[in-house]
């Protein structure tokens, strides 16, 4: 299965954001079950997209105005949930944020 | 055993072994639901089978197949059926593992606990959508909307169908055992949904069975047999709680309480504790005294220590502690509670009220009893509140 791991926080997280992954990115790339992802600018630094009626609307900022922002995420393909959610729980930003597991959809068959 | 009987005690087999054959948990209810009807068919004409688990679990995954091969498309699902054909018949009957696989699967953190309790009672106990919904209360399309979004979940998340491995099992083992206490205790707290109890008892003696050295499951079932012994004398005719020490002690159902000794007296003996056997030996305490005042209330304020210090636990350790040392004892400890986070907990002025009334202090009891009737959430344990509230009052 594939899941996101999107990984959020408050603003006290960004003192974290150079912090490295503490050996959990390369016992993960080891164990195969990585297949992509990033840690990202702050929500300052971001730029939301909408186009209505052919109109583009952009806004200076991130689409909701939460306490916890999305700083990174992990594109991870594992097992089932069980496994997804050790492999969530080992990263050192579940000590001090909060990492939300989704389930890819995967596409029905015959569409690419 | 009536057929009705029959199928409620096999269908949580053969939904459990028909999730592990098809992965579909929608097929696997409606395919059970189909052998039982052809049970109702046969049954009456040929005789009960003399497995009739087997039978019904053949039955369905026969339907199953079916089913399978109308909708195949692919070559993968074609695949499916052929391994599905081939599983030999009777040992996929006899292997109790699906059953437990389920309960953990109904049970899994990752689904919220009404979830969790719903899926168990449909699934693995076999109640209607129908009769869960009315034991808990809402409507039947509420009710069905929530089974459906749990299998959605289950299905969509990838959450596994198994039993965990041993490193996870002491997470997870408590989930289950936790649904099941919440099962029973709401049928317990409200007699008007017994039938929550009887179901809670029922998977209970089913998790022992599946998991004969967790010391804590067959520490939960001796903690719901020694307060199911005392079913009967709970209530007064007219619908009154009648509390502890007022119970008519002959009319405890010993055979309950004898099973739950014998229970919790092997399970204590693996010198494995945890908080359902010291809630059960609790339990013991009282269901081995033979009136009230043979009560050993220092004991059982020990064990109140030993579990972990929640509000309620502390509360009913000052009880214990109260009737131990006296009321004057209890009340400054009952006082010591108040203002945490028990604010609005009926038992707490309850407590208080007692203890006021033990030291005879009339009016102050009066107010505290009145202030309990006005917080308990059922008619019986308001009418009880009002009956000793207008007790105190009469004689000040």
């Amino acid at each position: 299965m594939k899941y996101l791991l999107m990984i959020a926080g408050d603003e006290s997280a960004a003192e974290h954001a150079n912090d490295g992954c503490g050996g959990w990115s390369e016992e993960m790339v080891e164990r195969g079950v990585v297949t992509g992802g990033a840690g990202l600018y702050p929500p300052t630094e971001a730029t939301t997209v909408r186009v209505r009626e052919n109109e583009l609307l952009l806004t200076d900022g991130p689409f909701a105005e939460t306490k916890e922002q999305i700083g990174g995420f992990v594109l991870i393909d594992c097992a089932d949930l069980d496994e997804a959610i050790e492999i969530a729980a080992k990263h050192p930003a579940a000590s001090y944020g909060t990492i939300e597991i989704r389930p890819v959809l995967e596409p029905p068959p015959g569409v690419v | 055993m009536t057929y009705a009987e029959v199928f409620r005690a096999e269908w949580g087999q053969v939904v459990a072994t028909l999730i592990r054959m098809t992965g579909n948990w929608e097929l696997a209810e409606e395919c059970a639901q189909e052998a039982c009807a052809a049970a109702l068919e046969r049954w009456p004409r040929d005789g009960v089978p003399d497995k009739p688990g087997a039978w019904l679990t053949t039955t369905a995954r026969n339907r199953a197949i079916d089913w399978l091969r109308r909708e195949a498309v692919g070559a993968a699902k074609l695949q499916e059926v052929a391994a599905m054909t081939y599983e030999p018949e009777t040992p996929a009957y006899d292997v109790p593992d699906d059953r437990l696989r389920l309960m953990f699967t109904c049970c899994h953190p990752a689904l919220a606990m009404e979830a969790r309790v719903a899926l168990t009672l449909r699934t693995l106990a076999g109640l209607s959508t129908a009769e869960i919904a009315r034991a808990f209360l809402v409507g039947e399309t509420t009710m069905s909307k929530r089974l459906t979004r749990a299998k959605q979940k289950i299905q969509n998340a990838g959450i596994p169908y198994r039993v965990p491995p041993a490193h996870l099992l002491p997470e997870r083992t408590p989930a289950v055992l936790a649904v099941l206490y919440l099962l029973f205790n709401e049928g317990y707290s409200d007699v008007t949904r017994g039938t929550l109890t009887e179901e809670g008892i029922r998977l209970a003696r089913l998790l022992v069975q599946l998991m004969p050295d967790e010391p804590e499951a067959a520490g939960l079932l001796a903690l719901m047999l020694f307060h199911d012994s005392r079913r009967s004398t709970r209530l007064s005719p007219d619908g009154v709680l009648i509390t502890l020490d007022e119970q008519d002690r002959t009319r405890w159902d010993s055979a309950l309480i004898t099973e739950a000794e014998h229970l919790l007296d092997r399970t204590l003996q693996r010198r494995s504790p945890g908080p359902y056997q010291v809630q059960a030996a609790i339990a013991a305490c009282h269901a081995i005294a033979r009136t009230a005042a043979d009560t050993d209330w220092p004991q059982i304020a020990g064990l109140y220590a030993q579990l972990p210090q929640t509000p309620v636990v502390a509360l009913n350790r000052a009880v214990a502690i109260g009737m131990a040392d006296g009321p004057a004892v209890g009340l400054a400890l009952v006082d010591q509670l108040a203002a945490g986070s028990l604010a609005g907990y009926h038992l707490l002025p309850a407590a208080r009220a007692d203890f006021l009334r033990r030291l005879d202090r009339r009016t102050e009891a009066a107010a505290a009893y009145r202030e309990a009737a006005e917080l308990a959430t059922t008619d019986a344990d308001r009418s009880y509140l009002e009956k000793r509230l207008a007790e105190v009052s009469v004689q000040s």
